[in-house]
């Protein structure tokens, strides 16, 4: 079921209605019940990967929670007659034995994405190498079809039994709240990736309907539409002409394209995380911002912690710090600093965990070479921007212009050109035609596409350009308002009238506006697919 | 103190770190600097810090950065 479909809309109404109708301690259970129909609509053979997740994280997590209490039950009780050695030594049993239990959750959880993600990708490179050792045989592919949301609920599953291994909050008791905790159905198509101590108190909590709140949610429900269904799904068709026919679309259009898909992948994910936000905060549910208004990031670095927030520090959290102050890495922090001297030594184990984490980044986002090239390409620039820090800190000194309008504007304008060149790799999904569409973008440049009509040809007209100029700049004046403080509660202020006024005008909008493709489906949504 | 001090001066010279109380929540520490304060506690303090312990609260100041030190180096 999509959220752009009238069955969505209908399903939406009723949730609504009855969360606010039924006794207050009933709404979780009600979440969770809404959340298996939703799930179901989308292969209810889906269901079970869901159920069991949930299973093994509040199975394993009850067994860690055990022991941290077997383990602080037997401190208090025996303080005073252990030595520090004596405490050390327990301590490092006791967390054994929760390691244990944390390898098979993490084993069975991250197994099954594994499996049912990676196993055809696997077979493919294998295939490949057989192949060049021209060999006879190959391995047929299983053709696991990808659960909805699986990526998502994995990382969020998996964070949560990390946190409660690491002591920051004890397991959930109940296991139907924790496979409400793993299915919540707005984030199960596109996140955001929620930690457990942030959603649990508003997911099992009790919640009095309140006009402003539910106003507001559906205000951005609203929003998100406008922008998922006026401009991502106006701009598809432009970016499908493109991408679909490389042979035919080079040069200038590869430029065209570049900032198509970046204007529809932002259209698309932001409007998916405003519906999925305002559908929580109609429920009287917060959620985490997943966007910081990345378009104006001023490097690489900045762009990324402003663009898919939630999966980022998912990654910071779980792989890049453990990874990076793991004891063999400061075991290889000392060999580098030994050998390269400290200046370069100490930097060796953060590019290794940097280059690892935007491996894995870019293998969650697909089971393709296009995905890894990408990731590593992100790593790449960050490091490269990491190194040239000292020159820039040079420039800055030597030329005061970091305060200036137009070289903010530049550094704006590089990161968006940087991200979208890299952003490439995921339109024509393969490495090597990727690289030489990039290069026709500068080697078969001109400017007679743009005045000869033929942007007219791409699959979109006049009126269409017209409406993608309108809702774009809406976009930017919004983000740009957004730089001192809340649209919506601007809005808020305004009188009653007027709020309803601009509620009504954007709901025609999108009804008139809105690009209705045939028999929309989740899986329409960009990130859906990762 | 001092030697806490000292290793966040060479990350940022530019910082009072006596006075900062907000590294994480000014966005002055990224997790570049974070991971190398990491690695200079484990070779000048000898104490290892885990990643559970790499939250704002114990890398927000100087001082907090040094309470956290000295309950590793006390557990």
């Amino acid at each position: 079921m999509s959220f752009v479909s009238s069955g969505f809309i209908l399903f939406l109404s009723v949730l609504f209605i009855l969360y606010y109708a039924v006794p207050k301690k009933a709404q979780w259970l009600l979440l969770l019940i809404f959340s298996c129909v939703f799930y179901a609509f989308a292969g209810i053979q889906f269901l079970s990967y869901v159920v069991l997740a949930a299973f093994t994280a509040w199975f394993t997590t009850g067994r860690m929670h055990k022991v941290q209490l077997e383990q602080s039950e037997y401190l208090k009780i025996h303080k005073s007659e252990m030595s520090r050695d004596d405490k050390k030594v327990y301590k490092t049993r006791m967390k054994k034995r929760q390691r244990l239990w944390l390898i098979i959750a993490l084993i069975a959880t991250i197994g099954m994405l594994a499996v049912v993600k990676y196993t055809d990708f696997m077979i493919a490179n294998i295939n490949t190498v057989l192949s060049a050792f021209k060999s006879q045989t190959s391995i047929s592919f299983l053709n696991i079809a990808l659960p909805l949301g699986m990526s998502f609920y994995t990382f969020q599953t998996v964070g949560y039994i990390i946190d409660v291994y690491r002591g920051k909050h004890p397991p959930e008791k109940n296991y139907l709240k924790t496979l409400l905790f793993v299915s919540f159905f707005p984030q199960m198509i596109q996140g955001p990736i929620s930690r457990f101590s942030d959603l649990a108190p508003d997911l099992f909590g009790k919640h009095q309907f309140a006009a402003d709140q539910f106003a507001m949610g559906v205000q951005r429900i609203l929003w998100g539409f406008f922008k998922k269904m006026v401009i991502a799904d106006r701009v598809l068709a432009a970016v499908n002409t493109i991408f679909q026919e490389p042979s035919a679309y080079r040069g200038t259009y590869v430029l065209v394209g570049m900032v198509f898909y970046a204007l529809q992948l932002y259209a698309d994910f932001t409007g998916g995380i405003d519906i999925t936000i305002g559908i929580a905060q109609s429920l009287g549910i917060g959620l985490k911002e997943n966007f910081e208004r990345p378009f104006f990031a001023k490097n690489t670095a900045e762009y990324w912690r402003r663009w898919h927030i939630t999966m980022g520090t998912w990654f910071r959290d779980y792989i890049f710090y453990p990874l990076s102050v793991s004891q063999p890495m400061l075991k290889l922090s000392t060999g580098a600093r030994r050998r390269l001297g400290t200046a370069l030594g100490k930097r060796v184990p953060v590019y290794l965990a940097t280059i690892i984490v935007w491996f894995t980044t870019g293998l969650w986002h697909g089971a393709s070479w296009n995905f890894v090239v990408w990731g590593l390409l992100n790593g790449l620039v960050i490091i490269i921007s990491q190194e040239f820090t000292p020159f820039y800190d040079w420039f800055h000194k030597k030329f005061a212009v970091s305060e200036r309008l137009w070289f903010r504007m530049f550094q704006v304008f590089r990161t968006f050109f940087l991200m979208s060149s890299i952003r490439l790799l995921d339109c024509y999904r393969d490495v090597g035609l990727t690289f030489k569409q990039y290069v026709s973008m500068f080697t078969e440049f001109g400017l007679q596409v743009f005045i000869d009509g033929s942007l007219l040809k791409l699959g979109l007209n006049t009126a269409d350009y017209l409406i993608l100029l309108i809702g774009t700049f809406m976009l930017i004046s919004v983000s740009m308002i957004q730089r001192s403080g809340s649209v919506r509660e601007n809005i808020a202020r305004k009188p009653l009238l007027l709020r309803y006024a601009m509620f009504a005008l954007l709901f025609v909008v999108i009804i008139i506006f809105g690009a209705y493709g045939i028999g929309y489906d989740a899986n329409q949504f960009i990130y859906n697919q990762f | 103190m001092e030697q806490m001090i000292e290793i966040l001066n060479n990350l940022h010279p530019e910082i009072d770190f006596m006075t900062c109380k907000t590294l994480i929540d000014d966005k002055i520490l990224d997790s570049f600097d974070i991971v190398s304060i990491v690695t200079e506690i484990n070779n000048e303090f000898d104490v290892a810090v885990p990643a559970e312990e790499i939250v704002p609260e114990n890398f927000n100041s100087a001082q907090a950065l040094q309470a956290m030190v000295d309950r590793l180096l006390d557990d």
